[in-house]
């Protein structure tokens, strides 16, 4: 096992990484901008490096300067947690160059799995489902409505370069699809460097559903279950759950299975997530793969009483996997709470600002990963999650209730939280019911 | 009686689209601010001309905070 590991991100998972270290026995390195001097992931570290002013382009996503700091803190291995640069492949290579361990998969597999297009390409050769699309890339407009026009409308544009619903926008009609190409062009040159775009058929009222992976340098290949992941807003996600409700048995045996062999195929290592939409015949179709811990690994966590950050650590430091498929039993339900500073009343605008007052919940099986303390700016330079909230339960209706529970419990003053909005949701009839799809929050199912 | 066009959130400005004399339509994004991972456009609050653009790319704004005249 390493001695020193470097974490390369800020917040709740910062702490999270940080905490895997400590279980482990190894030093954790923080790493933080001028903004984040006082964030508790400074204080839970070993050792802290100051790497940049408040601009992630500046400190977050500065490799030299992090790398610079795993140098100076002889930091054998780096953890790039979610978001930032941990899907970013030049960063992968340039740790694998400068002799350090990226706890993630090989940059290769980075690569592979972040050139959207290709990694449909090959999902498919390997024999899983990919949603219906273009073959490729869409030069310009014309080739958009073209290809449009053999699939059917709607259509969903995606960017080439990257996913996690950046550069995403959905056309009802040629009309729509001529209005949102060049905006999603931009904003896919802004947030992936490559304007490229291509096209989806539009799955009507899907279910987003997905299966946790691990693999190891020995090319074995584990999954961990599902996780339903359809409440989200502007294709990002806001309540997670596993199992994923009412999911039949024989679906999900052939989604997990599906998981797995698309994980192989690319030769994967370390923790990753396959993603689905599940329409409502029960179809099922590749998304794209994560290749990073994902924001939801708790739920996971939570019901298979595995430690999936300290199983990342065991991995890149060139241990086989700790766990055996048949070894690894779900038991229970459980459901993550995305807290973040959003104003849920104005279609959650981010609400930067101070928090003057936080309460955070206690009781059985009740867990809370908080970035943020009473008294900490949450500026606008980062994302806004503060807080995941995971209640687990026997069941799905005990974890439902504490999470209801929890909720109340739960308070931010200072700053707008999307928590008004995620009570709304615990307590809706359709969630309740486990009767979701992707368009709910959309369709104002959970508008007071 | 130049109107001001005010920042609805604080962010840091991504883009700036419009510039003096240009004339815009109700709802016409004048600049586009980005807030913790987001894009958020500031629209013209009506039909006009374009009379100064008081936001630089890259400077922060604070919500309510002025960044355009329109005439």
């Amino acid at each position: 096992m390493f001695k020193t590991v470097l974490v390369a991100n800020r917040g709740e998972i910062a702490r999270r990484v940080l905490r895997a270290c400590r279980a482990l026995g190894v030093r954790g390195v923080a790493v933080y901008s001028e903004a984040d001097a006082d964030w508790p992931h400074v204080m839970d570290a070993d050792e802290a490096v100051l790497i940049g002013p408040a601009p992630a382009r500046e400190s977050y996503l500065n490799v030299e300067r992090i790398l610079e700091a795993a140098r100076a803190t002889r930091a054998e291995a780096i953890h790039p947690g979610y978001g930032f640069l941990s899907e970013n492949w030049q960063f992968a290579r340039a740790c694998e160059e400068a002799g350090l361990a990226f706890i993630g998969p090989p940059w290769t597999v980075i690569r592979q799995m972040g050139e959207k297009v290709a990694a449909r390409r090959l999902m498919a050769s390997a024999g899983v489902p990919v949603v219906p699309g273009s073959d490729g890339p869409v030069k310009d407009l014309d080739e958009a409505q073209a290809a449009a026009r053999a699939l059917g409308y709607p259509v969903m544009l995606k960017a080439s370069g990257g996913g996690g619903g950046i550069g995403m926008a959905r056309a009802a009609d040629a009309a729509q699809l001529t209005q949102s190409f060049p905006a999603a062009q931009r904003r896919a040159q802004a947030a992936f460097g490559v304007a490229d775009l291509y096209l989806e058929r539009f799955l009507e009222e899907a279910r987003h559903i997905e299966v946790q992976v691990f693999g190891d340098r020995d090319g074995a290949v584990v999954h961990l279950h599902e996780r339903e992941c359809s409440i989200q807003r502007r294709h990002q996600k806001l309540v997670e759950e596993t199992p994923a409700p009412g999911l039949a048995p024989d679906l999900k045996l052939r989604l997990t299975e599906a998981a797995v062999r698309g994980a192989r195929a690319v030769g994967y290592v370390n923790a990753g997530t396959m993603e689905f939409l599940v329409d409502r015949g029960g179809g099922f179709y590749f998304l794209e793969m994560n290749t990073r811990l994902q924001v939801e690994h708790p739920v996971t966590e939570e019901v298979t009483a595995l430690d999936l950050v300290q199983a990342q650590l065991r991995i890149a430091a060139g241990e086989s996997l700790p766990w055996r498929q048949g070894e690894i039993l779900p038991r229970g339900a459980a459901i993550e709470c995305r807290i973040y500073a959003e104003d849920p009343g104005r279609n959650f605008l981010p609400s930067p600002g101070t928090i003057t007052a936080l309460a955070l919940p206690r009781g059985e099986g009740i867990r809370v990963e908080c970035g943020v303390a009473a008294g900490l700016t949450v500026s606008v330079h980062y994302d806004p999650l503060l807080a995941k909230l995971i209640a687990f339960g026997r069941d799905r209706a005990e974890a439902l209730d504490r999470m209801g529970r929890a909720l109340a419990e739960f308070a931010v003053e200072g700053v707008r939280t999307t928590l008004p909005f995620l009570r709304a949701v615990v307590g809706s009839d359709q969630f309740t019911r486990g009767n979701v799809h992707t368009q709910l929050v959309e369709q104002g199912a959970f508008n007071a | 009686m130049p109107e001001e066009v005010k920042a609805s959130i604080t962010g840091v400005v991504f883009e700036v689209l419009a510039k003096p004399g240009d004339r815009v339509g109700a709802g016409d994004p004048i600049l586009v601010l980005e807030s913790m991972k987001m894009e958020i456009p500031v629209e013209a609050p009506r039909a006009g001309i374009v009379r100064e653009v008081k936001a630089k790319e890259g400077e922060t704004v604070q919500e309510g905070d002025t960044v355009a005249l329109l005439e």
